[in-house]
């Protein structure tokens, strides 16, 4: 057990502008669940996409079985058995689960002649290690589990000693996350070595064998997780002390602000997303939308948002009807969003920070006059917000494509906040931003709620969800499947519910 | 018309359908490849006026149309070696880098036309293209006969050619690489494939067989080059490969739709009696373009990363 597989020396590696690894030494044991723990940003997925051949280090050493590697390509990385489940899937959706499991295996001139063979390979392993899946299945018809499934498989059939998990997770139901963590248990107890890429510390706690901090670059510690505590591990990886649920408010609610009743979109295939969804938002409560993502959650925001047409049902905001206005007049209804594609709607990468801080007001005064911009107002403006919410910046000028995600996503919530909307209406607010700037927005959302609006927050995030609302409306193929109290003791019913699974069933099981 | 005028006024249309359609056949199914790797080549127009003139040059200075097709195959691929390294290797805008194709194609075949050949009025002199090979007892079938069995060799190649094509593009592990990598490079990329490679190789078809396309115009079904003779086929073939939804039989079967309106226009025109403006008949393929676009707007679903440059 204590023999060293993988021993990585002093990495370095930079990208123009981001110094991602800055000499990183880490080593990991054979037959062991090792944890990589470290905010985004903080290097540990090029660290593990230089062990699989996808970057190169630029000085450092990278030491396998005692060998010393200098990987080209992850060609080079499978021929020696170590395989990569990346964060987001490496598989091609029109393809079928054997196409994709070949993809790369032989040289191009090799007719395929027997996929059947490859089919019946494939069924046998997934029996073996209990990951059932159709072969012969199209990607694309897959949940997300499945084609987790698929890229773990994948490894196993080019055979692998080391198995890197980016994330693994981040997309899973509780359910599937257990099931995944009982899977790699079992996998580490035949001699299998897995690194396990996260930031969710209870994961860590339940999996690891041993965990390494990566902070900025750097290895912060590398600890028995037997030895270690949830705060304690936060705290190395954070580098202070962080709260990441805000103070709930026990206060009385106001009167109805948004109200749904019967509502239907269609998705961009024009194929219906949210069926006869019923909701309620009231002033000074948070209401939680959970499910797993791609179950129309999506879809809801985005009519309620007016950019997308709705098809059937009303919607009230503050007792005016809100049905297909468009986004600008929703906006003067008091509607704040926050969208959960960041980059293509939250902001406008090439505009500097303060030019996106009015992009909702730069046509009226003060911001503009007769027609023209006031690039002063609009600088001393932004130069408010930044201050007020803390956004990290070389100077408002700065093009907004170079703040990290989690900067750019305050400057987003200070513009949608500062205007004091009715309804905040939140999608995946901190998905793929820092802890820090986690614990930040949180409070920011939460102070909202005190301040009177009502929020409604879209997050596949559960612990999120949990820490923030008041209530949860579970969706599961575009509709309500259950209404419950925000309470973490009932995650087990909620997990159930985003699966499609109601209590019901499980009763007659 | 008579009911004998009409089968035998549809006999014509129909023989002069597989050949007009043929190239179509060779752009689109070219075309097929190259967008299937995600590589969007609107310079084909371009491409295969600059195939019809290798071709009609050196056969008329050779007299041999299987050099003559040799060297517009060669010309092919080093317009699409350049089309490669500019939207593949530079990740030059491909649309801008295919227009720019297209003009240098057009440009370049005028000038070289008329500085070689203006002094040579007698180019209208005919030389030795690939003739009709008339297939025995087969060819003398009744109606059948003149649509199927009396064409010429690249015509009989369509058929073959696609069969390979299609063959290479779903049983070889060369073209489930170009699937997936118009579908999705990254993954392709992790598989420990090179995508630039890929592209490169399915661009190189793409042009080669765009230029087997023009190269057809002077050597099979004319013997004669003139400014401009591709007229807007290169971009009718982009068309064709969207309606025969990116794969080899479906480009087939749509270019042979287009071959049928092209032949029946043709035909339509030396109608007597009939008072309709030609024109409007030498637009009908262009309509039907549109028309079938608006009709099936939403129905299909290009490769993923269609025209989108791959930055590792």
């Amino acid at each position: 057990m204590s023999e060293t597989l993988l021993k990585l020396d002093k990495i370095v590696k930079t990208f123009p502008g981001v110094r991602a690894n800055r000499g990183v030494s880490l080593e990991i044991r054979k037959g062991e669940i090792h944890c990589l723990l470290g905010e985004n940003g903080a290097g540990k997925t090029v660290l593990m996409s230089i062990v699989y051949g996808l970057h190169q280090p630029d000085s450092g050493q990278v030491i396998y079985n005692g060998e010393h590697l200098d990987l080209r390509s992850p060609k080079d990385a499978i021929k020696r058995r170590i395989g990569m489940v990346h964060q987001h899937f490496m598989l091609v959706p029109t393809l079928t689960v054997a196409e994709n499991i070949i993809l790369g295996q032989y040289p191009p001139w090799k007719i395929l002649r027997h996929m059947d063979r490859v089919e019946e390979k494939i069924e046998k392993l997934s029996r073996e290690f209990g990951l059932k899946i159709d072969p012969k299945a199209l990607i694309h018809t897959l949940s997300v589990g499945e084609q987790q499934r698929v890229e773990i498989l994948k490894t196993l059939y080019h055979g692998v000693d080391l198995l890197i998990l980016d994330e693994p997770t981040a997309v899973l139901t509780p359910q599937e996350t257990d099931r995944l963590l009982v899977f790699l248990k079992e996998m580490a107890g035949r001699g299998l070595t897995v690194i396990f890429i996260t930031h969710k510390l209870d994961e860590v706690m339940q999996v690891s064998d041993r965990v390494t901090v990566l902070r900025d670059g750097r290895e912060v510690a590398t600890v028995v997780t037997a030895k270690a505590s949830p705060r304690m591990l936060a705290k190395l990886m954070v580098g202070r002390e962080v709260l990441l649920e805000p103070p709930p408010r026990e206060g009385p609610k106001g009167e109805n602000v948004l109200s749904v009743k019967n509502l239907f979109v269609n998705d961009e295939r024009d194929l219906p997303a949210v069926r006869e969804v019923s909701l309620e938002v009231r002033s000074g409560e948070i209401v939680g939308v959970a499910g797993v993502s791609g179950n129309g959650q999506s879809e809801l925001a985005l009519a309620l948002a007016g950019l997308m047409p709705v098809a059937g049902g009303e919607i009230h905001l503050d007792g005016s009807v809100a049905t297909n206005l468009s986004p600008r007049k929703l906006s003067c209804l008091g509607l704040a969003h926050v969208p959960e594609d960041r980059h293509r709607m939250g902001v406008v990468l090439p505009f500097s920070v303060a030019e996106n801080f009015v992009l909702h007001e730069f046509d009226h005064p003060p911001f503009a006059r007769n027609g023209f911009l006031r690039y002063k107002m609009i600088k001393s403006h932004a130069m408010d917000l930044v201050r007020q919410y803390d956004v990290r910046l070389g100077g408002v000028d700065d093009e907004i494509v170079n703040l990290s995600g989690g900067n750019q996503q305050k400057v987003v919530i200070a513009r949608e906040l500062h205007r004091k909307p009715r309804l905040l209406l939140v999608n995946e607010p901190t998905r793929g931003i820092d802890i820090g700037a986690t614990e930040f927005v949180r409070r920011q959302i939460a102070a909202q709620r005190d301040a009177g609006a009502a929020v409604l927050l879209i997050s596949s995030d559960l612990e999120e969800l949990i820490a923030l609302s008041d209530r949860l409306l579970v969706f599961f193929e575009g509709r309500i499947v259950g209404q419950i109290r925000a309470s973490r003791d009932r995650i087990e019913e909620i997990g159930l519910l985003m699966a499609g699974k109601s209590g019901k069933d499980l009763v007659e099981k | 018309m008579e009911p004998l005028a009409i089968v035998s006024f549809l006999a014509a249309v129909l023989a002069a359908t597989w050949r007009l359609a043929t190239p179509f056949i060779f752009t689109s199914l070219g075309e097929v490849f190259s967008e299937r790797a995600g590589v969007l080549n609107i310079g084909l127009e371009g491409v295969m006026l600059i195939g019809a003139f290798t071709a009609f040059a050196i056969t008329f200075f050779t007299g041999s149309p299987v050099l003559g097709l040799a060297a517009a195959i060669t010309s092919g691929l080093a317009c699409g070696l350049l089309f490669a390294f500019l939207t593949v290797s530079l990740s030059a805008n491909q649309i801008v880098v295919g227009a720019a194709l297209n003009l240098v194609g057009l440009g370049l075949t005028s000038f070289l036309y008329r500085s070689i050949f203006s002094g040579r009025m007698e180019t209208a002199r005919e030389y030795v293209s690939f003739s009709p090979l008339e297939i025995p007892f087969l060819s003398s079938i009744r109606f059948f006969g003149d649509i199927l069995f009396k064409q010429n060799l690249m015509v009989y190649a369509t058929p073959i050619v696609v069969l390979l094509g299609s063959f290479i593009l779903y049983r070889t592990a060369f073209g489930l690489s170009v699937r997936s990598t118009g579908e999705h490079p990254r993954t392709v990329d992790s598989a420990g494939l090179r995508v630039s490679m890929i592209r490169y190789a399915s661009v190189l078809i793409g042009c080669g067989l765009a230029a087997v396309g023009g190269a057809y115009l002077t050597v099979a079904h004319t013997n004669q080059f003139n400014e401009g003779i591709t007229s807007g086929r290169g971009f009718i073939a982009l068309a064709v490969v969207v309606i025969g939804r990116w794969s080899p039989w479906g480009a087939f079967a749509v270019s042979l739709l287009f071959g049928f309106f092209y032949a029946l226009q043709l035909r339509l025109q030396a109608v007597s009696g009939i008072t309709i403006p030609y024109q409007f008949f030498q637009a009908m393929p262009y309509l039907l373009t549109l028309v079938v676009f608006v009709a099936m707007r939403r129905r299909a679903a290009p490769p993923g990363a269609l025209g989108v440059p791959y930055k590792s």
